[in-house]
């Protein structure tokens, strides 16, 4: 789907979202009939220093003057990989997107990621990994690494890795392989209306604890990481 | 007082050895209190990568990560220390979800600070999709352990740097340390080259990386609160006296932090190389900073005295 | 990666109260022992995992030479090995033996 099919599908009842330069902002009015913040990168945008501030500009105003859910729509490059941004301090940029997400959404402004096209890597992590919910659109190609860098890193062949992705989702792109790593909490129906979906998510928003490394192990994604969490968090509480 | 000898012991062991070159079992013996160290999940426990068998890999038994609890100048604190020597110090799943389990266990206490000694090239390859979301856990559970009132104070000088997913992890920190073979970024110089080409970025150009992602950089920058010299005592005092600095956390920081960062950009946003903004900053001679001394450097740096304090 | 075992039977029980230690990390040309006291006395058993494949003979020349000099009764050792060299390998043993032989947990 494209951008301005999945507004319209999402926000029949209108919005003022606009798309500049790749990046997407404005608010829309929902079903039941509050209003919505919603951001995001669009057009496979990289996400550099210039984005990031003006994302968490949208986010950090609404926190002062708007009210209601947040909705972070992602169809990005990577990080904007370039002497300028990483002179400037890119990871301080991205971290701040990720802060101001993290923030709203523990304080009253749940947010949702609908990743609708390809992310990757420092973009992901600022975007939609750092929402309370992460949908995914059938069609979404995100890739935290792409094969080729891998194949170039590993010293394996392109044919070599493809075999491996298909005994494990860890390591290989798609949407479905970070649906089982609890990353991507649910895929919708892109034939169906998405605003009824979006209203059922924001009618049922699991609580803002994170658990997706709970997910992740039920799905059979990540064997390991909630036990170890777990474990090493109560033998913490412990030693106090 | 067998303790407080032990400690001179361990002082002057700390002031003789490079935190660059040190381990990071090394790093943690020689930084905190003498004996102080628990560690959690030891390596004893076998709990290594369920991935890397896939990749025909050996695997380390604490997965590259090293987290427990210890004392600094008698106060309770929460460690981690990544070694940057296996995988590149990358996250994988099991060596997120120690660092996961610690900040949450940090978050629940509230009063304990977190130091994280960091030395990664970001996602381990291997298990890409494994370490991303490991890093979203521990980004989330660093702001929800700061907000629960714990400061989180990121320690970087190993060869490995904080690139990547480690670099975001670090901008979600309370305060951080950084010495100057420190590099903090998210690209690293051979991925930029990769994808945009050697006139875009020349990583075998050794100087520009330093000067681009180094510590003084990343300190003249305001990145970074404290230039420590590379020793383990010297990284030991940075992160008492930012403990000691840092203050509770709340939404007034992130606006502090953005108009931080959209004044950088403001002032230095059509700088072509570093030098240009440390001219900007007003530092005479700029060219000549990447061979000042740890002292020369450390006053030079406070006289500009860009911090991240209460904005970030 | 190759799995070897090696057993021994020791002269004497390693010295120490330390229940295990850890030394080394696993990285190109370098290897990570774990030792723990873990066996009777007069047992010694070596464990390895390496990316190397095909030195055996070697391992079992290293491994031999170690157990005659330190006598590491009761010490279960387990590497992880990056393809170390034989000098790096017997380094390692025997600081992980120096490591384990002092007293503490």
């Amino acid at each position: 789907m494209t951008l301005d099919e999945i507004l319209v599908s999402l926000f029949p009842d209108g919005h003022e979202v606009r798309k500049d330069d790749g990046v997407v902002a404005g608010t829309a009015t929902l079903r039941s009939g509050g209003r919505m913040l919603v951001i995001g990168v669009a057009d496979r945008t990289a996400l550099g220093v210039n984005e990031a501030i003006r994302l968490s500009e949208h986010v950090l105003e609404s926190i002062d003057r708007g009210s209601g859910p947040i909705l972070v729509l992602v169809d990005s490059d990577s990080q904007r990989m370039s002497k300028r941004d990483e002179l400037l301090g890119l990871n301080e940029f991205l971290a701040h997107l990720a802060k101001v997400l993290i923030h709203a959404d523990m304080n009253g402004r749940p947010t949702i990621g609908l990743l609708y096209g390809h992310s990757a890597a420092g973009a992901l992590l600022a975007t939609g990994l750092a929402t309370r919910v992460l949908v995914g659109l059938p069609g979404a190609e995100p890739a935290v690494m792409d094969l080729p860098s891998m194949a170039r890193v590993t010293k394996l062949s392109m044919e070599a890795l493809e075999e491996k992705a298909k005994s494990t989702p860890v390591f290989a792109p798609g949407l479905s392989n970070l649906e089982q790593m609890g990353a991507v909490h649910m895929i919708w129906n892109d034939a169906a209306p998405l605003a009824s979906q979006l209203e059922a998510l924001l009618a049922d928003m699991p609580a803002a604890h994170d658990r997706r490394d709970a997910l992740g192990k039920q799905r059979g994604g990540r064997p390991k990481a909630a036990d170890i969490s777990e474990r090493v968090r109560d033998l913490a509480l412990q030693v106090r | 007082m067998t303790a407080s000898l032990d400690d001179v012991a361990r002082a002057q062991r700390a002031r003789r050895t490079s935190f660059n070159e040190a381990s990071a079992r090394t790093r943690l013996e020689l930084m905190l209190d003498a004996g102080s160290l628990v560690e959690f999940i030891g390596p004893e426990q076998r709990e290594v990568s369920p991935h890397l068998r896939i990749f025909d890999l050996p695997e380390q038994f604490d997965d590259g990560i090293v987290v427990g609890h210890a004392r600094l100048e008698g106060s309770p604190v929460f460690v981690a220390a990544q070694e940057g020597r296996f995988m590149g110090g990358a996250f994988g799943e099991v060596h997120g979800a120690k660092l996961t389990g610690l900040l949450r266990a940090a978050r629940e206490i509230g009063s304990i600070p977190v130091l994280i000694l960091f030395d990664t090239g970001g996602v381990r390859l291997q298990e890409a999709n494994a370490g991303e979301l490991a890093i979203a856990e521990i980004m989330r559970a660093v702001m929800e352990a700061r907000t629960a009132g714990a400061k989180v104070i990121g320690l970087i000088g190993g060869r490995s740097g904080c690139y990547g997913g480690g670099g975001l992890i670090a901008g979600c920190c309370s305060a951080l340390a950084v010495s100057e073979p420190g590099r903090i970024a998210v690209s690293g110089p051979e991925v930029i080259e990769t994808n945009r080409g050697v006139e875009e970025f020349d990583s075998r150009d050794r100087a520009l990386v330093w000067r681009t992602m180094g510590g003084k950089h990343r300190r003249l920058l305001g990145a970074a609160d404290v230039f420590a010299d590379d020793t383990v005592q010297d990284f030991r005092e940075a992160a008492l006296e930012l403990i000691g600095l840092v203050g509770a956390f709340g939404p007034d920081r992130l606006k502090a932090e953005h108009e931080r960062l959209a004044g950088r950009l403001r002032r230095f946003g059509t700088c072509k190389d570093a030098v240009d903004i440390w001219t900007a900053e007003g530092v005479a001679d700029a060219e000549t900073v990447p061979d000042l001394p740890a002292d020369r450097f450390i006053a030079l740096a406070d006289r500009i005295g860009r911090t991240s304090r209460d904005a970030r | 990666m190759e799995d070897l075992n090696f057993q021994h039977q020791v002269r004497a029980r390693a010295s120490g109260t330390r229940r295990s230690a850890v030394v080394g990390v696993v990285a190109s040309g370098n290897l990570e022992v774990l030792v723990e006291r873990a066996l009777p006395d007069a047992q010694c058993v070596v464990d390895i995992r390496t990316a190397a494949m095909g030195f055996g003979e070697i391992w079992s020349a290293v491994i031999g030479d170690f157990v005659e000099r330190y006598s590491p009764g009761g010490l279960k050792f387990s590497i992880n090995d990056g393809g170390a060299r034989p000098d790096t390998v017997s380094l390692r043993l025997a600081q992980a033996v120096r490591l384990i032989a002092e007293d503490g947990q």
